[in-house]
């Protein structure tokens, strides 16, 4: 039997605020398959985004481990999980982040700085990148000059520009309107079944969780 | 590499009014600096331009006591002691009072010889030393008085009354940056004569010797040798190097220069200020920045040259405004002064040196805090930060 790209054995996450010990996430167990679409919903502060930043590997558990495509994220120092995520993760923020004091061709460049690729090969994976999205024409605009929709999908071709193991998505349409992000979700469905990369996203929307190819439904830290 | 060059350019533009106040800052701080640290040099002019070789004689009691034209010939069997001139105070006024110039009369045969940083042509030494009024002025005066070969400058004298009138028979040129370029020099033998017929009672006096030694590690013994020999005389004399000498003209202002040598250290430390409060604010609105670029892959190193590059080009932009505009501020406030107040008065190269350094010091210093800040906060507490 394939082995799951993505392993979640009992994952736990608590915050300390002050001597207070809040749990976020209790005692996940989970696993994703290569090529698989996954949607995580749930009521506010059901540990949705938290769980997605385990996965990611920009926070650390309290206790369990995730294994991504055969590494333990949780073992990983600080620089090692920098260089892994560079590698392996490509990340789809619900507010964008890109960086306004850079055009959309340089915003889609930035991951490909940390590779050894030359100037011209990283220049023209980012105009492929986002060609990929629809914005080919949009190279040389700064974020301010983009509509939500078109700055979203450059986000979505920075993520997608280092050709990563998994892209992770925190409401991705949460800032968007029905148009744009009804563009977007079509942009991730077409990857997943076209590129097939492996995605999961967050999303209090039910429309958006239907073009995904699975659901998982947190409450109060569990899965249900 | 390019990329994250250009990244940190954008970042330094980023707010253009605050980057700019930031490096003017840092320019007019850099101009105190540079100005405080030039005054301090000019104040020390004499010191350094002492030479290791030669000794001060003067009287024991204080510097303006004269001491007896007799003791050339005792002190010159010294040994160890090479040759031996000396020279006067003459003061006296020239145009006015706040023209100011040192105004020497001096052994014409032998100073210039123990003063080898006085250049002087040839044949302008030899007309100098065929007339009993001839003078030798530095360049510096008769840049200043426009004054060339031949023009006549009238002295009124104080420590020596009446009208002098002297002749510019020789122009210096300063060999080093630190000789005084506004001296005038004329003959002794000239003021003596003078002073036998006017005030005979004060004849026979000289203001200081200068002794010029055959080895400079034998300034002590040959100092100690030199004072032994006028004890208990009416006389008694104090021979030091001519460093110390300098100093001690030096003591009397050493509060001034301490407080001024603080004053530039503490324009150090408000430039650490300045840059650092910009970087602490850039860096904290851009918290959420820095945090998706960890997510992106950035390591720690690569954070810390972005922040630390952007106050590096803050700190040189500022330090290349402060010093470009040192030398104008030199010139101005050289003027601003009175004629002659500090005779060498220009900016070391060590001034400028340590300006450089301390932009690129305080640059690197300047981002610490906030680098520290960025590298310690997590990476999701970085994502929810509202800059």
């Amino acid at each position: 039997m394939e082995r799951p790209l993505i392993e979640i054995q009992n994952v736990s996450k608590s915050y300390r605020r002050d001597a207070l010990e809040i749990p976020v996430l209790k005692n996940i167990t989970l696993s994703v398959r290569e090529g698989e679409f996954l949607a995580f919903m749930g009521p506010s502060g059901s540990g949705k985004t938290t769980l997605l930043n385990l996965i990611a590997g920009i926070d650390k558990p309290t206790e369990g481990q995730i294994l991504v495509a055969g590494t333990d994220v949780t073992e990983l120092n600080e620089t090692e999980l920098a260089l892994w995520r560079s590698r392996h993760v490509g990340f789809i923020f619900q507010f964008y982040n890109l960086i306004p004091v850079l055009t959309a061709l340089e915003n889609v460049e930035l991951p490909l700085i940390l590779t050894p690729l030359s100037r011209n090969e990283r220049r023209a994976h980012a105009q492929t990148a986002l060609s990929v999205v629809g914005l080919a024409d949009r190279l040389d605009h700064y974020p301010r000059q983009l509509s939500g929709g078109q700055e979203q999908r450059v986000a979505i071709a920075r993520a997608i520009v280092t050709d990563p193991t998994i892209l992770v998505a925190d409401e991705p349409t949460g800032d968007l309107d029905k148009v744009s992000a009804e563009e977007v979700l079509a942009l991730m469905e077409r990857l997943n079944r076209e590129l097939n990369k492996t995605i999961l996203m967050v999303t209090h929307d039910p429309r958006a969780a239907e073009r995904a190819s699975s659901v998982r439904h947190l409450d109060k830290g569990e899965l249900a | 590499m390019l990329e994250l060059l250009n990244l940190l350019l954008r970042n330094t533009l980023r707010h253009k009014l605050r980057g700019f106040l930031t490096v003017l800052g840092i320019g007019v701080a850099v101009m105190a600096f540079a100005l405080l640290r030039t005054v301090v040099t000019a104040w020390h002019a004499g010191v350094e331009a002492s030479a290791a070789n030669r000794l001060i004689t003067r009287h024991a009691v204080s510097f303006v006591f004269p001491l007896p034209l007799a003791y050339r010939d005792r002190i010159a069997q010294v040994p160890g002691v090479n040759k031996v001139t000396y020279a006067m105070w003459f003061s006296g006024v020239y145009i006015d009072k706040n023209q100011f110039f040192a105004r020497l009369a001096v052994d014409s045969n032998t100073f210039f010889d123990v003063y080898p940083e006085f250049l002087i042509e040839p044949e302008q030494f030899e007309s100098f030393k065929r007339e009993r009024n001839a003078a030798i002025i530095g360049v510096e005066i008769a840049r200043r008085y426009n004054l060339k070969l031949g023009d006549i400058m009238l002295l009124e004298g104080d420590v020596y009354p009446g009208q002098w009138e002297f002749v510019v028979r020789g122009i210096y040129q300063p060999r080093d940056q630190t000789t005084d370029p506004a001296t005038m020099m004329f003959h002794f033998k000239y003021v003596e004569e003078r002073v036998r017929q006017e005030a005979p009672d004060r004849a026979g006096q000289v203001g200081w010797y200068i002794v010029r030694i055959a080895n400079s590690d034998d300034a002590a013994p040959v100092s100690e040798a030199i004072d032994k020999l006028f004890e208990n005389s009416r006389a008694e004399t104090k021979t030091e190097t001519e460093r110390a000498f300098q100093q001690n003209f030096l003591s009397a202002a050493s509060a001034v220069i301490t407080a001024m040598n603080i004053m530039s250290f503490v324009i150090i430390g408000i430039i650490l200020l300045v840059l650092g409060n910009t970087m602490i604010m850039s860096a904290r609105e851009r918290t959420h920045e820095y945090a998706v670029l960890k997510v992106l892959g950035f390591t720690g190193a690569k954070l810390f040259s972005l922040i630390a590059g952007e106050s590096l080009i803050l700190s040189i932009l500022g330090s290349a405004v402060g010093l470009l505009g040192t030398l104008p501020a030199v010139a101005g406030f050289q003027k601003a002064l009175p004629k002659g107040w500090f005779p060498v008065f220009y900016v070391k190269p060590g001034t400028i040196f340590f300006a450089s350094i301390s932009g690129l010091l305080i640059g690197l210093a300047a981002s610490l805090i906030p680098v520290r800040r960025i590298l310690s906060t997590r990476i999701v507490e970085g994502l929810r930060h509202i800059g």
